[in-house]
Formats: C-alpha cells, sequence, structure tokens
C-alpha cells in the first residue's frame, strides 16, 4: 500500500529539478514544523527544507567500496553493473526466494519523498528520492509471525569496487533495522532522485533510506534482505561499537565520541554556510518517537 | 643539535645530487616561500568560487591540514638528507618550518571561524575531543618554534635555540596521531603518514644513528 505518508508539502508531483527549485516556498513547509521553533526565522526554516540540487547529492558521497573520499564514489562507482539486478530474500518469510528487480518494480508503486539526509559526520542535506515502502516488498515475501529484525547486504564485488582491497570494514557491507522499524511507513526503497534512475555513487539501482537515522543506515545497493529473530550485525557497529550503535538514531544530545552531534551543516551552502540544530530524529520525532517509548536513547544509541 | 657524521652516502648517485645542491644554492629562500603559499592561495579561491565542491568549508579544512602536516614532515626531512644523502637543503629549513606553522594556524582559523563559528562550539570542542585537544597540543608547541625563527633569536639563544626546537619531534607525533583519530575505520593514508613520521623520529635516535654510520 503506497502512500501512506505525505510530505506536509504534497510535492508528489513535482519531478523535476527546475520546478523544484521554483517550489522553495512550498519545500519551506516540511521544515518549518520542526525548524521554526529552534531557529525562530521564517527565512531559516525556509532554507533548511530546500532540496540540495543534483550535483551535490551525487558528488558528495561515502560508499567506501568505492573509495573514503568523498569524490571517490561518483569518480569510480560507474563500474558497477547493476542490470540484471535481484535481491535475494530469504530467513522468516512465506516466500523465500531470489527476486528480480523489475519483478518487484512491477508489483511496487514508486512515489516521491523528500527527506532530510543527517549524515553521522554532521553533514545533511534534502533529498528528494522516488522508491517504495519497504512494507510493501515485505509483504510481498511474507513475513513470518517470529520474525523480529531485518538484515541487509550490499553488494560485494572486487572486480568493479576497488574500495574491496581495504580492510576498512569488514565487507560485505551489512545493515539492519528492528521490524517495526523496517515497516514504519517512513522507510522508503529508493530507486531514484530527481525522478531519475539512482545513481550508483548514491546506492544503484535500489537503497534504504531510513530518514531518522544518522546515513550509513540507510544501506546502499541492495543485494539480500534477510528476516530473522535476532538482532543482526551491522558493518558501523562491527569496525567500532562505542561509536556506532545498532539503532543510530539521529539526536542531537547523544555525542560522537570523536564529535558533537548537536549541529550539522547542510552541504551547498558555500564557504561561508552557517551551522543549523540538529533535530531529534532528523525532525521525524512525531512520526517515530512511539517506536522508542520507554527506550533510554543513550544506551541504546 | 645536527651532528654532521663522516659517513659514506648510501646514495652514491652523484650527478642527481650535484644537480639539486647546484639548484639549491641558486634559489632564493622567498621562492620557496611564495610557492608554498600557493597551495593555500588556490584553495581559498576555489573555495570561494564554487570549486571544492559541495562542503567546501570541509575540503579546506582537510587541505590545509594536510599541506601542514606534509611540511612538518619535510622539515623533519632536512637533517637526514643532508646526513645520509648529502644533499644539501638546510637553507630552506626555516621556510618549509614557517610554512607548517602558516598552514597549521590557517588549518585552526577555518576550523574556528568557517567550520564551527560559535564560541560554545568551540569551546566544547577543545576541552572534550581528544584529536583536537592533540592538534591544539601540535599547534601550541609551534608557536615559540615560529616566534625564534629568526637570526637573532638563535643567535641569542645559543644551544638552547636547538633544545627547543626539538619540540617538532612531539609536533609531529601529535599530527600524526590527530590525522590517525579523525578518520572513521581502519584507513591505510593517516597510517602510513604516521610510518614516514615515526622513520624520520627514529633517524633522530643515536642507537640507531650508530647502526646506520656502520652500515
Ligand atoms: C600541527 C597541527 C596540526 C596538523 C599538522 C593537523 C593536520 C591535520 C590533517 C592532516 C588532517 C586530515 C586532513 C584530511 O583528512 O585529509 C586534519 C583534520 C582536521 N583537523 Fe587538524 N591539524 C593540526 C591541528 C589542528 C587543530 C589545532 C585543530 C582544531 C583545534 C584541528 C582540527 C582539525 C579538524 C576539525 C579536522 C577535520 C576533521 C574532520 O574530518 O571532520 N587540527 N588535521
Amino acid at each position: 500500500m503506497a502512500k501512506r505518508w505525505q510530505n506536509d508539502l504534497g510535492a508528489a508531483d513535482i519531478t523535476t529539478e527546475a520546478v523544484f527549485m521554483n517550489r522553495r516556498a512550498v519545500l519551506a513547509g516540511m521544515a518549518a514544523g520542526a525548524a521554526v521553533g529552534l531557529t525562530g526565522t521564517a527565512a531559516q526554516a525556509a532554507d533548511a527544507g530546500a532540496p540540495n540540487d543534483w550535483d551535490d547529492i551525487t558528488s558528495y558521497c561515502n560508499y567506501y567500496e568505492f573509495g573514503t573520499g568523498k569524490d571517490d564514489p561518483k569518480k569510480y562507482a560507474h563500474t558497477l553493473t547493476t542490470t540484471p539486478w535481484s535481491i535475494k530474500i530469504d530467513g522468516l518469510v512465506d516466500r523465500p526466494g531470489t527476486y528480480d528487480l523489475g519483478q518487484i518494480l512491477d508489483k511496487m508503486t514508486i512515489e516521491q519523498r523528500i527527506y532530510r539526509f543527517r549524515c553521522v559526520e554532521a553533514w545533511s542535506m534534502v533529498v528528494p528520492w522516488d522508491g517504495f515502502e519497504l512494507a510493501d516488498l515485505l509483504q510481498m515475501a511474507g513475513v513470518k509471525s517470529d520474525a523480529k529484525y531485518v538484515a541487509f547486504e550490499t553488494v560485494a564485488r572486487r572486480e568493479e569496487m576497488p574500495g574491496l582491497r581495504y580492510p576498512v570494514l569488514d565487507w560485505p557491507y551489512v545493515e539492519g533495522l528492528r521490524l517495526d522499524e523496517a515497516m514504519h511507513p517512513l522507510t522508503l526503497m529508493a530507486t531514484g532522485i530527481y525522478g531519475k534512475p539512482m545513481p550508483n555513487q548514491n546506492g544503484a539501482p535500489i537503497r534504504l533510506v531510513v530518514p531518522w537515522k544518522y546515513g550509513f543506515k540507510s544501506i546502499k545497493s541492495i543485494v539480500r534482505i534477510t528476516l530473522t529473530d535476532r538482532q543482526p550485525p551491522t558493518a558501523w557497529n562491527k569496525a567500532n561499537g562505542r561509536e556506532y550503535g545498532f539503532y543510530s538514531n539521529v539526536n542531537p544530545t547523544v555525542d560522537h565520541p570523536r564529535w558533537s552531534q548537536a549541529t550539522e551543516r547542510k552541504l551547498g551552502g558555500g564557504l561561508f554556510s552557517r551551522r543549523q540544530p540538529t533535530l531529534m530524529f532528523n525532525g521525524y520525532d512525531k512520526e517515530v518517537s512511539k517506536l522508542y517509548a520507554g527506550m533510554d536513547l543513550r544506551k541504546f544509541y | 643539535m645536527f651532528k654532521t657524521f663522516p659517513i659514506r652516502s648510501p646514495l652514491q648517485t652523484g650527478g642527481v645530487k650535484k644537480t639539486i645542491n647546484t639548484w639549491a644554492r641558486a634559489l632564493p629562500s622567498w621562492v620557496v616561500y611564495s610557492v608554498g603559499m600557493l597551495p593555500a592561495l588556490i584553495a581559498f579561491y576555489q573555495g570561494a568560487t564554487g570549486g571544492l565542491g559541495a562542503e567546501p568549508i570541509k575540503a579546506l579544512e582537510h587541505e590545509l591540514g594536510e599541506f601542514g602536516l606534509k611540511l612538518l614532515i619535510i622539515g623533519l626531512m632536512i637533517t637526514p638528507l643532508r646526513v645520509y644523502g648529502k644533499i644539501q637543503l638546510f637553507k630552506f629549513r626555516r621556510a618549509f618550518g614557517l610554512l607548517a606553522f602558516i598552514y597549521v594556524m590557517l588549518h585552526f582559523a577555518v576550523w574556528a571561524l568557517l567550520d564551527l563559528g560559535d564560541v560554545a562550539l568551540i569551546w566544547a570542542d577543545l576541552t572534550k575531543r581528544p584529536y583536537i585537544i592533540l592538534g591544539m597540543i601540535a599547534l601550541v608547541m609551534l608557536i615559540p618554534l615560529a616566534a625564534t625563527s629568526n637570526n637573532y633569536a638563535q643567535r641569542a639563544m645559543r644551544g638552547g635555540w636547538g633544545l627547543l626546537h626539538r619540540l617538532t619531534y612531539p609536533v609531529a607525533l601529535l599530527s600524526g596521531l590527530h590525522f590517525i583519530w579523525l578518520r572513521k575505520g581502519f584507513q591505510i593514508e593517516p597510517l602510513a603518514y604516521f610510518a614516514v613520521i615515526a622513520a624520520l623520529l627514529l633517524l633522530r635516535v643515536p642507537a640507531v644513528q650508530r647502526v646506520l654510520r656502520r652500515g
């Protein structure tokens, strides 16, 4: 079932960047609810809500399989073959199997979602994703009643991904969500940006987007989804558990051990752009805080 | 403090060496200063005109820090090159040292004014973040070195000058650690820098020098 969640601004009909830029005023509505109270002025709120342009979104990426520099993915990710593409769905599902991406997309309704995206490194952007809800995909495979978590895996091809030669992380990249997080209407499987197919450097052909969590949770180029009854390992948590928790919800009050998470700088503002306050759950507090009711978010960071 | 050892050079490529030495003798230091400032000027210009990508502040911060570290390392190479390679770049040592200081100060300024730009944030980071604290200690140690990098101070301080300027060793070590500490995951680049720094510092250890002299 698509369209369970709507941007306040109802921008689903906007398809081109040019149109986007003309509708800054409308888009301001998205961030307004969250940002006005913090920054005080409508002008700032508008800025927080304007989507970043295509170049910013596609040139400043963390995709360590193609190198650790921010510009490496754009330079090197063109080598990744994304057709044909299939996703193996296994574990605690009624209909396990290897699903061809084309077959999946035939059954899904693609819609546009304009989300804030907050990297754990304290930069952020606003991205107009195209995609479908993960819940729809999981329903297609049929989730068994004892499933509690969803595990994801990124493709790992040494011939196509030069970064795999270096042990920066324990490849392949893996991520995970609790089942209720995975089923949340905000959780998106994204296949495009600005109405164009997902660029390789942003995780083509299909990636996860969990807008209330730090960016690294939104795993790219997914080849496997496994339903399980125990918390799956996640790549950054394995690399440094003290710095990257399983939940990794955006939280301005819980710092990364090496830097503050209280503020962020939105990409694309130039040499003199200021930092802006980071919002609880990246501004999706209203939608997701109930998932964590009663949990100590300092402990489950 | 810089002993020259009566040793045979391991680099017996006389021609190249002679050329370098001839050029170095002819080249005035101001050329090194001018050329050395170019990367900073270019980086600021690019940053201001959109040439540094979506996040020019971080790019600038990284560029200046990395170039500062390179200059520190070049400064540490001058004496070993003279002792073991008979390559005479000694007259540029002050230029490399002062350039390193300028780059580190610019790196710090970009961090304080452009990246954070807020006294409370700056103070919080300076008191809480180990990699920032290491960088800050290194920067503070560079200040007396820069202040005494003139002929007058060098003469007035005599032996004390050499002793004071051994601070470059901990500065290099702390900078190397600062770099390792700030990257995410297991990354080669900062470790490679650190290995070079460690090797250059080992060359200062008398026992190591004895072994090298014998060989
Ligand atoms: C001798 C002194 C210093 C040297 C040689 C130095 C060198 C470096 C180097 C090589 C980098 C990494 C650049 C890259 O990733 O390409 C770096 C990053 C950085 N340095 Fe320094 N640094 C020094 C002092 C400082 C000081 C005093 C501060 C602040 C108080 C500072 C703050 C930073 C920050 C914030 C980063 C970037 C971290 C990030 O990626 O977010 N550094 N520095």
